[in-house]
């Protein structure tokens, strides 16, 4: 049974998926429970099979017995066990969370399809994170892309079929571009599995093939994770998406595009050809930069909440790539610990977006004054995470930035670091600003009283308020996390 | 000169035609208002990937690759970039169904296919 547990991450959801379908018929109260189960006993195995990979080395299961480089395998090894692990955390968190919201945002007769699909993206991802071919990556991306396009749509709101189409077509050129880099890839290797490709390319780093295939999967993956001038789909589809689908996206669908990225650019490619054969990592860098600024500046300048914090998600991008770009170790430990500590923070973030919509029917900021005497749990969990977002000691949101600006600093890229400061500050400007609307907003309002607390319902409220509590706990307990994130960093640049 | 032409365009007519197929359906894509023709952009441009994978995988000469008998030898063409395409055109297939459909709900709620109608319409409301 533990030998198998790799592929039963995946068979078993799909199978569930269909179960939802058959059961959703007979008796739609049964969706839920049988997806809350399934994606329990998904986080079970996956906390199983990290210890495992953190004992044992790296896990490797071929498929229906063939061996690779002509079957298709999986792998999981310190990365992305622990990658694994934080998406299926923040899984069991949103489905705990979608019950009530879904209640509230769904038409009862879509909701059969609504758990299927969210049963097939989360499904899709994981399997996008544990395989180890390459081709099969593409796979998975299309299922869990799919998905997400008709989980946007699901939404009674008219706009978000528009973002939701607009999402497809973008998705849809960054999944054609990642199509179009593996087959050049196989062209200059003649193989698809991962670790096969990592041993065949050094030989061809000169050819023009190569170079190609790197830049078009390094397009496509950039639209897939929304990194800055390709983030174009993101704000409508976050902003219009219903609350728990936002809440999934932009914690685990994001985390699972930047995990894909890295491991292309890493292991499949080293940092051997990023940073000799083709210098890339420091335009990557400075992109990265610009999407900080560029992101928290139009976070600044929103009216809605959602909205802001979909801005704010472009901007956090861009600290993971930060580390994509300097590319020592400590930096990549800051960029792990990053991808860990922002899927909690902007998870919480959304979970309080979502609460608000269901509690006031509204994320407009101007609508929200004085709204932390109604929900005074809702927003003091916003104010935990955006501390942590915008980087205070102890939260998990300062571990990160200093363990990146450290990293910067070994780099010897000054300027680079200080640019990480400013977009703490950007931040705090952005996170301010729903605080102050909150809390002091109805300061010059004439009524007194103290409005009664009418927060929104337990199962809503749990998984917000240990998201909160979890940005606080990781950045005191870091090194906990530590012990997977070094061995991780130090697999993705080559080492043991 | 001719040589050079040669080499460059006629000795890989198969990789120009991808790229021009290709290049037409971004052209589609990104300067079409009409949605339906957007999403025909998009197949284009998924067509074009596909023809790519098959065109890398002939052999001049070779047969179907099927199994013979032991001591026959024959020369075939690759068939793994045959199997990778069948995967990648369901794929297609699901993505188009996705977007006409959600164009037949955008034409429901606005009553217009053409995008830049369409944007007033969604800021008006």
């Amino acid at each position: 049974m533990i030998d198998h547990l790799p592929v039963l991450l995946i068979a078993v959801p799909i199978l569930s998926a269909l179960l939802i379908l058959l059961a959703g018929w007979y008796d739609r109260r049964f969706c839920y429970p049988i997806s809350l189960i399934t994606i329990l006993l998904q986080f079970g195995a996956a906390i199983a099979i990290l210890l495992e990979v953190m004992r044992e080395g790296t896990i490797r299961y071929h498929l229906g017995g063939w061996a690779p480089p002509l079957g298709i395998e999986l792998v999981i090894d310190s990365f992305n066990g622990f990658i694994l692990a934080v998406i299926l955390f923040l899984s069991a968190a949103t489905v705990v969370y979608a019950r009530r919201s879904v209640e509230k945002e769904i038409d009862p007769e879509k909701r059969i399809s609504f758990y299927v699909l969210f049963q097939l993206l989360v499904t899709g991802l994981v399997g996008m994170t544990i395989t180890g071919d390459i081709f099969n990556l593409y796979v998975f991306l299309e299922i869990s892309s799919i998905a997400t396009y008709t989980l946007i749509a699901s939404a009674r709101r008219p706009r978000s079929y528009v973002a939701s189409f607009n999402y497809l077509v973008l998705g849809s050129i960054a999944a054609g571009f990642i199509l179009l880099g593996i087959g050049n890839l196989y062209v200059a290797t003649g193989t698809l599995n991962m670790a096969d490709l990592a041993l065949l390319l050094p030989a061809s780093y000169g050819l023009a093939t190569v170079h190609t295939a790197f830049l078009f999967l390094l397009i496509g993956f950039s639209i897939k994770v929304a990194f800055f001038p390709l983030h174009l789909w993101l704000p409508d589809a976050y902003t219009e998406a219903p609350s728990a689908v936002t809440v999934l996206i932009s914690t685990v669908m994001a985390k699972v595009s930047v995990y894909a990225l890295f491991r292309i650019v890493f292991t499949v490619f080293t940092t051997a050809y990023v940073i000799d054969t083709f210098a890339v990592t420091g335009f990557i860098l400075f992109i990265a930069t610009v999407a900080i600024i560029a992101g928290a500046v139009l976070a600044i300048a929103q009216n809605d909440l959602k909205r802001m914090l979909a801005y704010s998600s472009i901007s956090q991008i861009g600290y993971i790539m930060f580390a994509l770009g300097v590319a020592n170790q400590l930096a990549l430990e800051g960029g792990l610990l990053h991808i860990l500590g922002h899927a909690v923070m902007k998870g919480c973030l959304f979970m309080v977006a979502g609460l608000i919509i269901y509690r006031m029917g509204t994320s407009q900021l101007s609508d929200l004054k004085g709204v932390a005497k109604t929900m005074p749990i809702s927003c003091a969990a916003f104010a935990l995470a955006g501390a942590s977002m915008i980087g205070i000691p102890p939260t998990i949101g300062f571990m990160s930035k200093y363990y990146l600006v450290l990293g910067a600093f070994e780099a010897g890229q000054w300027i680079y670091a200080a640019v990480l400061l400013v977009g703490s500050l950007l931040a705090a400007g952005y996170i301010w600003r729903f605080i102050e609307i909150a809390y002091f907003g109805d300061h010059h309002s004439e009524d007194r009283r103290p409005a009664p607390a009418r927060e929104g319902p337990v199962s809503m409220l749990v998984p917000m308020v240990a998201l909160a509590l979890l940005c606080l706990f990781l950045g005191v307990f870091v090194e906990v996390v530590m012990e997977a994130v070094r061995p991780a960093a130090m697999l993705l640049l080559g080492g043991a | 000169m001719i040589e050079a032409f040669y080499e460059l365009f006629l000795s890989r007519y198969n990789y120009w035609m991808a790229i021009i197929l290709m290049l037409i359906g971004l052209y589609a894509l990104i300067a079409k208002q009409n949605l339906v023709k957007k999403l025909i952009g998009l197949n284009i441009f998924q067509t074009a990937i596909f023809l790519f994978y098959i065109s890398f995988a002939e052999v001049q000469g070779g047969t179907a690759p099927i199994y013979l008998p032991e001591g026959v030898d024959a020369l075939y063409v690759n068939p793994l970039p045959h199997v990778l395409i069948l995967t990648a055109i369901v794929v297609g297939v699901s993505v188009t169904a996705v977007g006409l459909s959600l164009i037949v709900r955008i034409y429901e709620e606005y009553g217009v296919i053409d995008e830049d109608d369409l944007m007033q319409v969604v800021r008006g409301r």
